[in-house]
C-alpha cells in the first residue's frame, strides 16, 4: 500500500516552501529509541498536526525542533535554520505551548504574560489576548490554583504573544470544555489565515480532521503515514480480508449479503472510502444490482487505529 | 473570530530581557510567604535571639556578640536565598516544564540563568537593606575596611550557592529537592560553621567559607584567613557550575 507522501516533492533543506524539515533524525534515550530515522515535512502557512499514540515519539519530535534536545542524528531545519545552532535567532519567531502548559507556579497569568511580552520587541497586546482567550476572570489568581483549561488557554496565550512566524502546540485543547475548545479551533485557524505555520500534536481526531491542512500519523518513532485528512482516509486501511465488507457470492447469482433486503440488492458494512462507494456501486450497477453501504465513510480515526493498532500502550 | 498577527520583530535586547526576568524572579520569591519565612524572617530572628538573649553563647574572644552574629547572619541570608531558596522554585519550576517553557522564549537558557542570578542578588540587597539596618539598631558597627571583601564574599559565595542549588534543582525529583534543601539549610546553619564561627574542615565548606569570610572581613579586617576563605568559595563556585554544566536538565 502506497501512502501519500512528501519526500517525492521534497524541496532542499532551507527553502521557503517548509517551515519544519526532518530528515532521517534518530534520537534514542538509552535503549530506548524515541525517534528513529524520522523523516517529515511541514509546509509554511499551514496547519500540520502530528498525530500519534502515547510513546511514539510526538515530545521527543517536538522538543528536538524546539531546540530543548539534540538529535543524534539527522537532519533538522525549522524556518530554514538549525534550531541549536540558531536557536537565538528562532527564538523570537517561534512560539511554543508545551504539554500540561509548564507555567511557573507562583507566578500570577497576567503578570506571567506581561513577563513573557517583555521578552520580544513588539509583541501582541496583552490585553487583546486576555480579552481574546477569556483569561481575564483568573487573571490575578496564582498559577497553581488554575484549573487544567484555565492553564491550557494561558499557556496558548504565551505561544502567541510574541508573533511568531511558527507555533508549536503540543495538546492544546486538551482538557478544554467545549466552548474553550471552540475557541481555541477558531484561534488556530485564524492563525493560519494570518499565514502563521502551525505544528499541532494532538490526541484529537476531530480537531485534526478540522484544523489540519496536513497529518503526519508516527508511532514507534517513524512517520507512519502523512498527507491530507482526505489522502490518508482514501490510502490507508482499505479494508483488509478481516475486515472486508460482509459480501459472500451466491451460488446462483453475482453477489449477495448474508441478509440481502431484496432477491437484485447487497448490504455491504464495514468502513469504505467514498471512492470505494463509488467504484462498487457503479460495478454492483453494471450487473443490475443494487449495494447499500453501512459503516459510514472512513474516518481519520480508522487510519489512525489501522495504522497504530488498537492495543492500549 | 479572527487575530492579526504580523510578522515578529525579534527579541528584546538581551539586558532588558534578563532584567526583566529578575524582577520576575523576585516578585515570586517575595510574594511567596514560606521563601520570605527562610530568607527574611529566620535570620532576623536568629540575630535578635543571638544578640538579645542568652539562649545561644557565642565564644566572640572578647568582641561584641552582634559583631560575631551579624555577619554571620548575613551570610546566612545569602546562603538561603541562593541555595535553599533557588532549589525550590527551580525544582519545581522545572516539574512544570516551566524552565523548557522560557527557555523556548527569546530568554533562552543563558538569559533564564542570569535572571535568577540577578534576581537572587536582587533579593540579597533586600536582605542587606533590611538585616543589615536590624543589626545597626543592634549596635553593630561593621569594619569600613572589610566591605569590598564582604561584597565579594557576597558575590562568591552567591555563585557557590546557586550552582550547588541548580545541581541539586536539575537533578532531583522535585520532592526530593523541597526535603533535601531544607535538610541541607538546617546542617549548615547548626554545624556548617555559616551562623557560628567555623572551626576545622567545616571552613573549607562553601556555609563554612562564606560565615568566615564575612566575620573576618568586617570585623576585624581584611586579613590571610579573609582571602583564603574567598578562595574555597571561588573553587566550590567552579566546582558546582562545572557539575550543573554537565548533568543539569531542563525537563
Amino acid at each position: 500500500m502506497r501512502y501519500p507522501h512528501y519526500a517525492d516533492g521534497m524541496l532542499a533543506p532551507g527553502t521557503d516552501h517548509w517551515c519544519l524539515e526532518l530528515d532521517g533524525v534518530t534520537k534514542s534515550f538509552g535503549d530506548t529509541h524515541a525517534l528513529r530515522s524520522l523523516s517529515l515535512s511541514a509546509q509554511r502557512g499551514a496547519v500540520t498536526a502530528i498525530l500519534g499514540p502515547n510513546g511514539a515519539g510526538k515530545t521527543t519530535l517536538m522538543g528536538i525542533c524546539e531546540g530543548l534536545q539534540r538529535a543524534d542524528r539527522g537532519l533538522v531545519r525549522v524556518l530554514g535554520l538549525d534550531p541549536r545552532r540558531h536557536a537565538a535567532q528562532l527564538r523570537p519567531r517561534v512560539g511554543v505551548m508545551v504539554q500540561d502548559g509548564g507555567l511557573p507556579i507562583m507566578a500570577r497569568p497576567l503578570e506571567l504574560l506581561r513577563h513573557v511580552a517583555r521578552m520580544y520587541a513588539a509583541p501582541r497586546d496583552v490585553d487583546e489576548l486576555v480579552d481574546l482567550l477569556g483569561l481575564d476572570a483568573f487573571a490575578r489568581t496564582s498559577v497553581r490554583r488554575l484549573s487544567g483549561g484555565q492553564r491550557q488557554r494561558l499557556a496558548l496565550a504565551i505561544a502567541l504573544v510574541g508573533r511568531p512566524d511558527l507555533v508549536f502546540l503540543d495538546e492544546p485543547s486538551a482538557g478544554l470544555d467545549p466552548q474553550a475548545r471552540l475557541v481555541v479551533w477558531d484561534l488556530i485557524e485564524g492563525l493560519r489565515a494570518d499565514g502563521v505555520s502551525v505544528i499541532l500534536s494532538t490526541h484529537l481526531m476531530d480537531e485534526a480532521a478540522r484544523l489540519a491542512d496536513h497529518v503526519a500519523i508516527i508511532d514507534h518513532g517513524v512517520v507512519l503515514a502523512q498527507g491530507t485528512v482526505a489522502e490518508l482516509t482514501e490510502a490507508v486501511g482499505v479494508p483488509e480480508a478481516t475486515s472486508a465488507p460482509s459480501v459472500e457470492a451466491a451460488p446462483d447469482g453475482p453477489v449477495r449479503s448474508a441478509a440481502p433486503p431484496t432477491p437484485h440488492a447487497a448490504r455491504l458494512s464495514g468502513p469504505l472510502t467514498p471512492a470505494a462507494q463509488t467504484a462498487l456501486a457503479q460495478l454492483a450497477d453494471a450487473h443490475g444490482l443494487t449495494l447499500e453501504f453501512e459503516g459510514g465513510t472512513r474516518t481519520l480515526e480508522d487510519a489512525f487505529l489501522d495504522l497504530t493498532g488498537r492495543s492500549l500502550r | 473570530m479572527t487575530v492579526t498577527l504580523q510578522p515578529h520583530a525579534g527579541g528584546a535586547p538581551w539586558p532588558r530581557r534578563v532584567a526583566a526576568h529578575a524582577g520576575f524572579e523576585l516578585r515570586n520569591l517575595i510574594r511567596n510567604g514560606e521563601q520570605l519565612l527562610l530568607t527574611l524572617i529566620l535570620p532576623a530572628l536568629m540575630l535578635v535571639v543571638l544578640v538579645r538573649t542568652d539562649l545561644i553563647r557565642l565564644d566572640t574572644d572578647g568582641a561584641p556578640v552582634i559583631d560575631v552574629a551579624a555577619p554571620g547572619v548575613l551570610a546566612l541570608a545569602v546562603m538561603s536565598t541562593a541555595f535553599t531558596s533557588q532549589a525550590i522554585s527551580t525544582g519545581f519550576d522545572r516539574r512544570a516544564g516551566a524552565l523548557r517553557l522560557l527557555a523556548t522564549t527569546p530568554l533562552g537558557r543563558t538569559g533564564l540563568l542570569g535572571g535568577k542570578v540577578l534576581g537572587v542578588f536582587a533579593m540579597e540587597a533586600v536582605q542587606v537593606v533590611i538585616l543589615g539596618g536590624l543589626a545597626l539598631a543592634l549596635g553593630w558597627q561593621p569594619n569600613p575596611a572589610g566591605i569590598g571583601a564582604a561584597l565579594l564574599a557576597v558575590v562568591l559565595g552567591t555563585g557557590a550557592f546557586t550552582a550547588m542549588a541548580l545541581l541539586l534543582a536539575g537533578t532531583l525529583r522535585a520532592e526530593a529537592v523541597l526535603a533535601g534543601a531544607n535538610l541541607l539549610w538546617l546542617l549548615l546553619v547548626v554545624g556548617g560553621g555559616i551562623l557560628l564561627p567555623a572551626a576545622g574542615p567545616t571552613r573549607f565548606l562553601p556555609s563554612g567559607a562564606l560565615g568566615e569570610a564575612m566575620r573576618t572581613a568586617l570585623g576585624p579586617g581584611p586579613s590571610g584567613a579573609t582571602w583564603i576563605a574567598l578562595a574555597v568559595l571561588a573553587a566550590w563556585t567552579v566546582l558546582f557550575s562545572a557539575a550543573t554544566v554537565r548533568w543539569f536538565k531542563w525537563d
